[in-house]
């Protein structure tokens, strides 16, 4: 029996002024699944050119419920977005053509080329950089929230993991930490049905990863991961309610990983109706489909945003493509911080 | 100055640098209102209040994952570890996170984690360790093993200084056993500096933490068979000190190297290797390694004497040494 909060969807443009979003904001969402789903699809080409070493992943069909959870997000809040989270990048301002320089390991890519794929983030926009230990990056969201607390600071750490994640030991940890000690930390589970090969229910016996929360202490909230509004509502609500002193809250989006674990799986393991059920909801054509029915988007405007988008990502791909191969000789700088290196805001 | 045991120079140098600067706080199992399993925080809630001395639940993971998050925030975390044996529990998110993230992401991450490590009163295999090695293999992680009160003191304030994941490995033996006069106010004791514990001529004994005591009694024994031993007390193994191994190597000619921890993959392994690379010409004997057994740390008294070097082992591997 299902035990958090099933959270309603998102219906007219009333109601989403109501949660915070003018129709620039809407249309700025719009933009940034746009721009998040054109990275990965570009970045997939890449592959295939080979001018990608390694691997490569993406969140196709996770786009609402990045977008959604970081535009919820203030500029003072912070965030350990991970490998399907491509749209926190985009939306808390990481520049295309980085990220493109960081998939091909050049020397421009946030990580220098020491580190490859979505494993980069911009501290100076609040972002922490993930690892491939998922949720290792949970105790640390919470370790965000701490400081807050300690600082009594009006600021908001998220966190996000996967339900493959939350079988593992850190999940629990972080999560009864930040239930015990009520710290300002919202948790985000992408649940998108597959670890790797491993379905849901191998994963987790309860209905809901979401109804771990009570046993922790705060919410829990399962939303529709591809109604980037209903997401947004629900993590803007957790995040305020986090800001004012309320607690931690776990907000499951519920989506599905429409393509492969990585570029080299074909995820024959998926059944195909599943595969067709969710592309009928796929998360980008449904919000336009709202859009213009409920906020007057129109065919000029909608040309012209996809155009604009169209025309940043071949900009970016081209810039990146001149970035150079990181020198072999700035392999060794940075294996330890010099005091130098905490003249950040954040160490002031 | 003021006479003061190992452990409270711990004490002292944590409460300083927590009324010195603001960024500091402490968390741990029992840290709060028990003070502590040794005691090294006894009153420092009542003192720095419930959000300064924060009284985790029994999860190493969140505590050091805790920290991270929390030094990348601007604060600097002292994370203690009850035992340094339940490291284990943490190593995910020191390795993996807190050790990586300056170098292949830009974020440095100031955390210490305090770890009460070593044997001597039957702990056993879990409450007896000393788990240095392991860490000094992980690019990124400072390692530091202080053997006197004047230098416990000094390398905590330099470790929550220091902008890296530093390893503080204050070793139980020595917490009540070790007095001596120490500077009243707040100091820092670089890394990367060896101490000359004791000068001698004829070998070079290279060592941290609790043997350099076990050392200093064997050289006093060696010292009645004529054998001058000079030791070299490291205080910290990353960075350590190679210059000063490397000088005494040359004046003495012969080096043995001293560890608590187990022999295979010990750190003493680095040290005779790096001698034997760069002071091949100088020496007049292989250099030697005395350890513990590639055993877990035993519980029986005459099991875990057999187990930790004792002092007639040292004066034992130093005699052979001399009559090579």
């Amino acid at each position: 029996m299902a035990i958090a909060r099933e959270a309603e969807p998102v219906g007219s443009l009333q109601e989403v002024k109501e949660a915070g979003l003018d129709r620039e904001d809407l249309l700025a969402v719009y933009r940034n699944m746009l721009i998040t789903r054109g990275i990965e699809e570009r970045g997939h080409i890449l592959y295939k050119q080979g001018k990608i070493p390694g691997s490569f992943y993406t969140g196709r069909g996770n786009e609402a419920a990045a977008v959604g959870v970081a535009t919820a997000m203030d500029d003072v809040d912070v965030g350990t977005p991970l490998h399907r989270d491509m749209g926190v990048h985009v939306t808390r301002g990481v520049e295309p053509w980085r990220i493109f320089a960081q998939y091909m390991g050049r020397a421009d890519g946030p990580t220098k080329g020491k580190d490859g794929n979505v494993h980069m983030a911009d501290s100076r926009l609040g972002l922490l950089a993930m690892v491939s230990h998922l949720p290792a990056m949970l105790p640390v969201a919470v370790g965000c929230a701490l400081a807050f607390r300690i600082r009594e600071e009006k600021r908001v750490a998220v966190g996000w993991f996967g339900e493959g994640a939350s079988a593992r030991g850190d999940t629990h940890e972080g999560m009864n930490l930040a239930g015990v000690r009520k710290l300002p930390v919202v948790f985000i589970c992408d649940n998108n049905q597959w670890a790797y090969s491993t379905p849901t229910y191998l994963e987790y016996a309860t209905e809901h990863v979401a109804d771990r929360a009570e046993a922790y202490g705060f919410d829990g909230v399962v939303v529709d991961g591809t109604d980037v509004l209903a997401v947004y509502r629900e993590a803007r609500r957790a995040i305020e309610k986090a800001r004012a002193g309320g607690g931690p809250t776990l907000i499951e989006c519920l989506t599905l990983r429409m393509e492969g674990h990585a570029v080299h799986d074909d995820a024959f393991y998926v059944p195909k109706d599943m595969f067709e059920r969710w592309a009928a909801s796929d998360p980008i054509e449904r919000f336009r489909s709202w859009l213009r029915e409920h906020a007057e988007l129109g065919d000029q405007e909608e040309d012209e945003i996809t155009s604009a988008v169209k025309k940043l990502l071949n900009d970016a791909l081209t810039r990146a493509e001149e970035s150079p191969l990181p020198d072999p000789s700035t392999l060794t700088d940075g294996v330890f911080a010099t005091p130098e290196d905490l003249d950040t805001p954040h160490h002031k | 100055m003021a006479e003061r045991t190992y452990l409270q120079a711990i004490s002292d140098g944590l409460r300083q640098e927590m009324q010195h600067d603001k960024r500091v706080f402490v968390i741990g199992e029992d840290v709060g209102v028990y003070g502590g399993a040794f005691k090294v925080t006894l009153g420092f809630q009542e003192e720095f209040g419930p959000w300064r001395v924060i009284d985790a639940p029994l999860s190493e993971t969140a505590i050091v994952g805790g920290c991270t998050g929390a030094a990348i925030m601007g604060l600097r975390p002292v994370a203690e570890m009850q035992f340094s044996d339940f490291i284990s529990c943490a190593w995910d998110q020191l390795v993996t996170v807190a050790a990586k993230q300056r170098w292949r992401a830009g974020t440095p991450v100031p955390i210490t984690v305090r770890l009460p490590s070593g044997g001597g009163f039957s702990g056993g295999p879990f409450h007896s360790q000393n788990p240095e090695s392991s860490f000094a293999h992980i690019p990124g992680l400072k390692i530091v093993c202080p053997a006197t009160p004047g230098d416990a003191k000094g390398l905590l304030v330099s470790a929550i200084q220091d902008p890296n994941p530093v390893l503080y490995f204050e070793h139980k033996h020595l917490y009540r056993r070790i007095k001596a006069e120490v500077p009243d106010e707040r100091y820092t004791t670089p890394f990367g500096q060896a101490r000359v514990h004791r000068e001698g001529d004829d070998i070079t004994l290279v060592t941290w933490g609790a043997m350099v005591w076990t050392a200093d009694e064997a050289a006093q024994e060696l010292e009645g068979d004529g054998v001058s031993v000079e030791i070299l007390d490291l205080r910290t193994l990353i960075p350590w000190d190679k210059k000063a191994v490397l000088e005494s190597v040359r004046k003495t000619s012969k080096a043995v190297v001293l560890h608590e921890d187990t022999h295979t993959g010990g750190f003493g392994g680095e040290i005779a290797a790096t001698i034997a690379e760069e002071a091949f010409e100088d020496l007049d004997a292989p250099v030697k390694r005395i350890a513990a057994p590639d055993t877990p740390v035993p519980f029986s008294p005459a099991l875990e004497k057999a187990f930790i070097p004792q002092v007639e082992d040292v004066v034992a591997g130093v005699r052979e040494l001399a009559d090579y």
